[in-house]
C-alpha cells in the first residue's frame, strides 16, 4: 500500500503547507479495515479522508469505482467534488471524479453505472437507490474504500441506519472493503466506531490535536432578559455592535421561525446596512445558494441561520459565533462555536445570548460544560425495523435472494447484530404478505418464495414504485412560495400546509426575511406579492424544538445545589435567593411541585427538568389524572424546566399524580390515541413501504386525494392491534417527540421524594411560566362544542341562521 | 334523528354523520363511494399491502345505518366497488353481510367510473336512477336539472384547522362525501369542485353531529 508518494509532498509544500500529523498517520494506517477520525473543524479532515485513496489511484491503474464518498449534503457532495478538482490537475493525476445525488440528470446516472468515475460521492439516499439495481454487484465489485463524512450527524437519525445496511450489503459485494468516517468531535467516539465498523470487527479511532480552547462567554447586555420567550430580541443592538466589531458573524438560532424574526428586527435596527444574510432549510435554493455564494466571496458581515449551516460546507473568514437562545445541547454548541475561525489552532470565538431568565442559568452550565469539555448525547438504540423492512425491499429489487444470507449481512450492523432471527422473519414475512392476522393476500403477495426457497418480487414492475420510496427524511407537507409575476414568479421558500390553510388574502408573513402578502394558492404554489402592509402572522415551520439534554439539565440542578451563583448575573442570582426565601430551589433527587392561587385560577407547577418534550408529555399526562380526580384542570403549558397546570381546584396532595406506575399505565392508554403516534405511524409506514411516499402530493385540483394514513392507523388499531407496524410504531414514537425515557429518568432520580410547597401567591420561578406562550387547553367534550360554535357563527354571519330544520 | 335536515328540491332530506343521505317520505337510504375491496385492488397492482379491514369497516357502518332507518330502498350511488375485480373477488363472508343487508329490501347499484356494468350480487342495476323529484347519478352533469344528486369527487371541508367528508348543497344539486373507510377527498374550495355550485351554497360536515356551514368560494 503506498503512504504518501513523492508529488504530493511537493504538492504541499509549493502551497506552502505542513501536512498535518493526522493527515500523515491516516496515510499510513490506510490498510485498517476502518478507521475512524475525529477532527475539528478546519482540521483538513476531508482532505486527510481523500489522501489515500488519491495516493492509490496515482498510478492509474485502478480500474472502475474506487472510493465511495458518502455525506449526509448534496451541497457537500458538490462542493468536495470542486475542492478534490485543485490537487487532482495540479498533480496531474489519472483520477475521474464525480457527484451523483438527487440533482443529478437521468442521462448521466445511467452512465454512471455502466462506466463508474474512480470517486463517486453520493448521499444515503442515493446509495440506496444504487442498490437496487441488478447491475450494482458488477458496479461495487471492485470498490475499495468508502468515506463517511459528517459521520456524527449521519449517526443521529435513521439515515445513518439506513447508510450502516448499505455499507453491508456493499462489503459483501467486496470483501475487502476498507471504511473511513470522518466525525467532528463528539462525546462518546467509541459509540461512533463501533457505529462505522463492520459489526464486531474493531474500529481505531485517530484523534487530530482539537486545538485551543474556545473563547467563549455569555454576551452582557444593558436590557435584561425578559422572564420568558425565545426571540432574543432585547439583545438586538448589543449584537449588532459585535457585528460592527468582526469581520464575520455566523449568528444561530435554534428554530427557523425565530431566525426568521430576529432576522426581521435585526433589518430594522441596521440603520448603517450592513450587509447581512439570512440562511435555513426552508428557503428555496437559489436564496441559499445566493446568501452562500456572497458568504465565500466576503461580501456578508453576519448570517442569521439555523442547523442548516451547522453541517461542512467552508465558509472562510467567520471570526464570532453567536448562539441566540441557551443551546440545548452542550454538543451541538460545541460544533456551532467550531465554525467560527476556521484556520487551524486558533481559538475560536463565541458569544452565547440566553433568551429569558431561565436560560441564563442554562447558559452558564453550558459555559461550564465546554470548558470542560463534557460533552452530551444519548446512546444509540437498537435498529429501527421499519428501516430493515426498506431494506429487505431494496435487496429484493436487486433480484433473487436467500433469507439468511441477508440476515447474516444486515447484522454486521451495529444497531442489528441483537436482531432474533425470528424478528428478522417477521419483518420479512410482513414486507412479503402484510402480516395482517387476516391472511388476504396469499395471491397478492409483495414478495414470493420460489421452488429454490429464495424470495422474489412477484411483479417485477413493483421494483420502480419501490425506488420512489427509497430513503427515510420523513416528508412534511410544505408548500413552495413564489412571488406572484406574469414569468411564473420568484420561489422563496417553503411553508407548511396547515400554515398556508391558515391565512386569507391579505394576510402577511414573514420569509427569507421578507414580510410578504398572502395572495392566493395555484397549482398548490402560495403566491405572494411584496405588498406588506399589516404587521406579519409569523410563519409556522416544522423541524423540532430541541429539548435541554439530561446532562444540561442535571448541571442546572447542580448550580441550584451549590448555592453558588458567582457566575450568574447579579439579577438572576437574585431571582434565584428570592425563590429560596419563598418556596424553594428545584432538586436533582426531589420533585418540587408548587401550589398557589393566581387570576382566580389553582396553579400546580412542577419542576421536573426532563426536557421539554418529557415535560409536555407530563403535562398531558398529569392533567389527564387530575381530570380523573376531579381536580378540574383547564390547561398548562410546559418548558424544559416545569409544567404549570392551571384549574378550578387545589391539588391537596401532589404526590399520587406522580406515583410511576399509575403514570406508566396512564400513559399507555394514553399513547394509543395520541397525535404524535399518528405521525410517527406515517413515517414508520412509509419507510416501511405501506404508505407511498408521494401520497400527498398527488393533491393536484380536480383529483381526490389519497386517503390519510391516520385512517389505516385507526383501521389496524381496531382490527388487528397486534400488528408488528403498530409495535414499530411506539418504539420509535417513545423515542422520539414522547420521550418518556426522560419521564423515567426523572421518577428514578425523584423516587418518590415529592416536595409540595403550597404558597398564597405566584412564585419568582413560576412566575415566568404565566408569560410563556403555547398553553394547551385541557378538553373533554369541548373539541366537538367549538366546532359546532364555529359552524353556527359563520351560519349566521352568511344570515343563513338556523337553516332549513 | 340528530335534527339536521336538508330542504332541497321540495323534499325533505337527513343528511347522517356517518355520510349517508336519508330520504324520509320515501324511505331511501343513500351512500355514495363506498369503494369496497380497495385494498385488495392495490395489492393485485403491485402497490402496498394495505390493511385488509376496510371492506369489513364499511359494510358495518352501513348495516348501523340500515338498521337505524330500516330504509325499505338502499341505492348506492357509484364506485360501490374499487374495480370489477374486486367486486368478483369480494371474500364470502362480505357477500353473504351484503346478502343480509338486501333481504327484505329493494336495492339499486347505480353505476360509477370505477365500477361500470353489473356485478353478480343481488339488485338493481342502472347507469342513473330517476325517482321524482330527483335524479341520481355517479358524476355530476354541467349544466344539470334541478334535483341532481351525485357523489364521485369526494367532498371534504376543513373549520376550524378539523377536516371532515361533507355533503354540499345548493337549489340545483346535492353531493354526497364518500362513504367508504379507505377514502381521501378533494377540498370543497377546488375549482372543480367548488364551480359545480353557486355562489350560496352549504356544507354539512360528517362526524360525531352533522353540522352545517357555509362554503367559502374557490381557492
Amino acid at each position: 500500500m503506498p503512504k504518501l508518494p513523492g508529488k504530493f509532498k511537493d504538492w504541499f509544500e509549493a502551497r506552502g503547507w505542513s501536512v498535518h500529523p493526522h493527515q500523515l498517520e491516516i496515510a499510513e494506517r490506510a490498510a485498517e479495515p476502518s478507521l475512524l477520525l475525529i477532527a475539528p473543524t478546519g482540521g483538513g479532515k476531508t482532505l486527510a479522508g481523500f489522501l489515500p485513496t488519491l495516493a492509490e489511484l496515482a498510478s492509474g491503474e485502478h480500474r472502475g469505482l474506487h472510493t465511495l464518498y458518502i455525506s449526509p449534503l448534496k451541497a457537500l457532495a458538490a462542493d468536495i467534488r470542486r475542492n478534490l478538482g485543485t490537487p487532482i490537475a495540479d498533480m496531474g493525476l489519472p483520477i475521474r471524479v464525480e457527484d451523483r445525488t438527487g440533482d443529478t440528470s437521468v442521462t448521466r446516472k445511467k452512465r454512471q453505472r455502466a462506466d463508474p468515475p474512480h470517486i463517486l460521492l453520493t448521499t444515503p439516499e442515493s446509495l440506496a437507490l444504487l442498490l437496487t439495481y441488478e447491475d450494482a454487484p458488477g458496479m461495487f465489485s471492485g470498490l475499495s474504500r468508502v468515506i463517511v463524512d459528517e459521520i456524527h450527524a449521519l449517526a443521529e437519525s435513521k439515515r445513518g441506519d439506513q447508510l450502516m445496511l448499505c455499507l453491508a450489503e456493499l462489503q459483501a459485494m467486496a470483501p475487502d472493503l476498507r471504511r473511513v468516517g470522518l466525525s467532528a468531535t463528539v462525546e462518546d467516539p467509541d459509540a461512533i466506531a463501533r457505529f462505522l465498523a463492520r459489526h464486531p470487527d474493531p474500529c481505531p479511532i485517530l484523534k487530530a490535536d482539537p486545538g485551543p480552547l474556545p473563547q467563549i462567554a455569555m454576551l452582557e447586555t444593558e436590557e435584561l432578559p425578559p422572564w420568558s420567550g425565545g426571540g432574543g430580541k432585547y439583545a438586538i443592538p448589543r449584537v449588532l455592535e459585535e457585528v460592527r466589531n468582526h469581520k464575520t458573524t455566523l449568528i444561530f438560532h435554534n428554530t427557523r421561525a425565530q431566525a426568521e424574526i430576529f432576522f426581521h428586527n435585526l433589518w430594522l435596527a441596521n440603520d448603517e446596512g450592513l450587509p447581512i444574510g439570512i440562511h435555513h432549510g426552508s428557503l428555496s435554493r437559489e436564496q441559499r445558494e445566493r446568501v452562500e455564494a456572497a458568504m465565500v466571496r466576503g461580501e456578508l458581515r453576519a448570517i442569521v441561520a439555523t442547523g442548516s449551516l451547522d453541517l461542512g460546507i467552508d465558509w472562510g473568514d467567520v471570526d464570532l459565533v453567536i448562539q441566540i437562545g441557551a443551546p440545548k445541547n452542550v454538543k451541538r454548541l460545541v460544533q456551532r462555536i467550531g465554525r467560527a475561525n476556521h484556520t487551524y489552532n486558533a481559538p475560536s470565538k463565541a458569544l452565547v445570548v440566553p433568551a429569558n431568565r431561565f436560560e441564563v442559568v442554562e447558559c452558564v452550565a453550558a459555559l461550564e460544560a465546554v470548558r470542560a469539555s463534557d460533552l452530551d448525547g444519548d446512546p444509540r438504540g437498537p435498529g429501527p425495523r421499519d428501516v430493515l423492512c426498506q431494506h429487505i425491499l431494496i435487496r429484493a429489487c436487486r433480484g433473487p435472494f436467500e433469507a439468511a444470507e441477508v440476515f447474516e449481512t444486515f447484522r454486521t450492523v451495529g444497531g442489528f447484530f441483537d436482531l432474533e432471527r425470528e424478528e428478522f422473519d417477521a419483518c420479512l414475512d410482513m414486507v412479503a404478505t402484510g402480516g395482517y392476522a387476516l391472511r388476504a393476500y396469499d395471491r397478492w403477495q409483495r414478495l414470493k418464495k420460489r421452488d429454490d426457497g429464495r424470495w422474489e418480487l412477484r411483479d417485477p414492475r413493483a421494483a420502480q414504485q419501490i425506488r420512489m420510496n427509497v430513503g427515510t427524511i420523513a416528508d412534511t407537507d410544505t408548500l413552495k412560495v413564489r412571488l406572484k409575476n406574469r414569468m411564473g414568479g420568484k420561489p422563496l421558500g417553503e411553508i407548511e400546509e396547515g400554515f398556508a390553510a391558515s391565512l386569507t388574502p391579505g394576510d402577511t408573513f414573514l420569509i427569507g426575511g421578507q414580510v410578504v402578502r398572502y395572495e392566493g394558492l395555484q397549482e398548490m404554489t402560495v403566491q405572494v406579492t411584496r405588498r406588506a402592509d399589516r404587521p406579519p402572522k409569523i410563519a409556522t415551520f416544522m423541524g423540532t424544538k430541541f429539548a435541554t439534554s439530561t446532562q444540561l439539565s442535571a448541571r442546572m440542578l447542580r448550580i441550584f445545589r451549590e448555592r453558588d451563583f458567582s457566575s450568574l448575573p447579579k439579577h438572576t442570582a437574585d431571582w434565584l435567593r428570592l425563590q429560596e426565601q419563598y418556596s424553594k430551589l428545584p432538586e436533582a433527587d426531589r420533585l418540587l411541585v408548587e401550589s398557589f392561587p393566581h387570576d382566580g385560577r389553582q396553579h400546580t407547577c412542577v419542576y421536573g427538568f426532563a426536557g421539554r418534550n418529557a415535560m409536555q408529555t407530563l403535562g398531558l399526562l398529569v392533567t389527564e389524572r387530575m381530570e380523573k380526580a376531579g381536580y378540574e384542570p383547564l390547561g398548562f403549558v410546559s418548558t424544559d424546566y416545569a409544567v404549570l397546570i392551571w384549574g378550578l381546584n387545589q391539588v391537596p396532595d401532589p404526590a399520587p399524580l406522580f406515583d410511576g406506575d399509575n403514570l406508566r399505565e396512564a400513559f399507555e392508554t394514553w399513547l394509543r390515541g395520541n397525535a404524535v403516534m399518528k405521525r410517527t405511524f406515517r413515517a414508520s409506514a412509509t419507510i416501511a413501504g405501506f404508505l407511498e411516499r408521494n401520497w400527498g402530493h398527488k393533491r393536484r385540483s380536480g383529483r381526490q386525494a389519497s386517503f390519510s394514513s391516520d385512517i389505516l392507523y385507526e383501521t389496524l388499531l381496531k382490527y388487528d392491534p397486534d400488528h408488528l407496524l403498530l409495535a414499530i410504531t411506539r418504539d420509535e414514537a417513545l423515542k422520539g417527540l414522547v420521550d418518556f425515557g426522560r419521564i423515567e429518568e426523572m421518577l428514578t432520580r425523584t423516587a418518590g421524594r415529592v416536595d409540595h410547597v403550597i404558597l398564597d401567591r405566584v412564585t419568582p420561578l413560576a412566575a415566568p411560566l404565566l408569560l410563556e406562550v403555547g398553553k394547551v387547553p385541557v378538553i373533554g367534550a369541548g373539541r366537538e362544542r367549538l366546532l359546532e360554535e364555529e359552524t353556527e357563527r359563520l351560519m349566521s354571519a352568511a344570515g343563513l341562521g338556523k337553516v332549513q330544520g | 334523528m340528530n335534527g339536521q335536515s336538508i330542504f332541497f328540491s321540495g323534499e325533505m332530506l337527513e343528511p347522517l354523520p356517518s355520510g349517508a343521505l336519508y330520504w324520509l317520505s320515501n324511505d331511501m337510504l343513500v351512500v355514495s363511494d363506498l369503494h369496497l375491496g380497495k385494498s385488495e385492488r392495490l395489492a393485485r397492482l403491485g402497490g402496498a399491502l394495505l390493511p385488509p379491514y376496510e371492506t369489513t369497516e364499511t359494510l358495518t357502518r352501513l348495516a348501523a345505518d340500515i338498521d337505524r332507518t330500516r330504509a325499505k330502498t338502499v341505492l348506492c350511488l357509484g364506485d360501490s366497488f374499487d374495480d370489477a375485480a374486486a367486486a368478483a373477488s369480494l371474500e364470502a363472508s362480505h357477500r353473504a353481510t351484503i346478502a343480509a343487508l338486501q333481504a327484505g329490501r329493494h336495492w339499486i347499484w347505480v353505476e360509477g367510473n370505477h365500477d361500470p356494468g353489473p356485478n353478480d350480487l343481488g339488485g338493481t342495476h342502472l347507469g342513473e336512477h330517476k325517482c321524482a323529484p330527483f335524479v341520481f347519478r355517479h358524476i355530476a352533469k354541467t349544466p344539470c336539472e334541478v334535483g341532481e344528486i351525485s357523489g364521485h369527487y369526494h367532498p371534504k371541508a376543513r373549520v376550524r384547522a378539523a377536516s371532515r367528508p361533507c355533503f354540499l348543497v345548493d337549489s340545483r344539486r346535492l353531493m354526497l362525501p364518500a362513504y367508504g373507510c379507505y377514502t381521501g377527498g378533494l377540498k370543497w374550495t377546488a375549482p372543480a369542485l367548488r364551480n359545480l355550485f353557486e355562489d350560496q351554497a352549504t356544507a354539512y360536515l360528517t362526524g360525531r353531529r352533522v353540522l352545517a356551514v357555509p362554503v367559502p368560494r374557490a381557492a
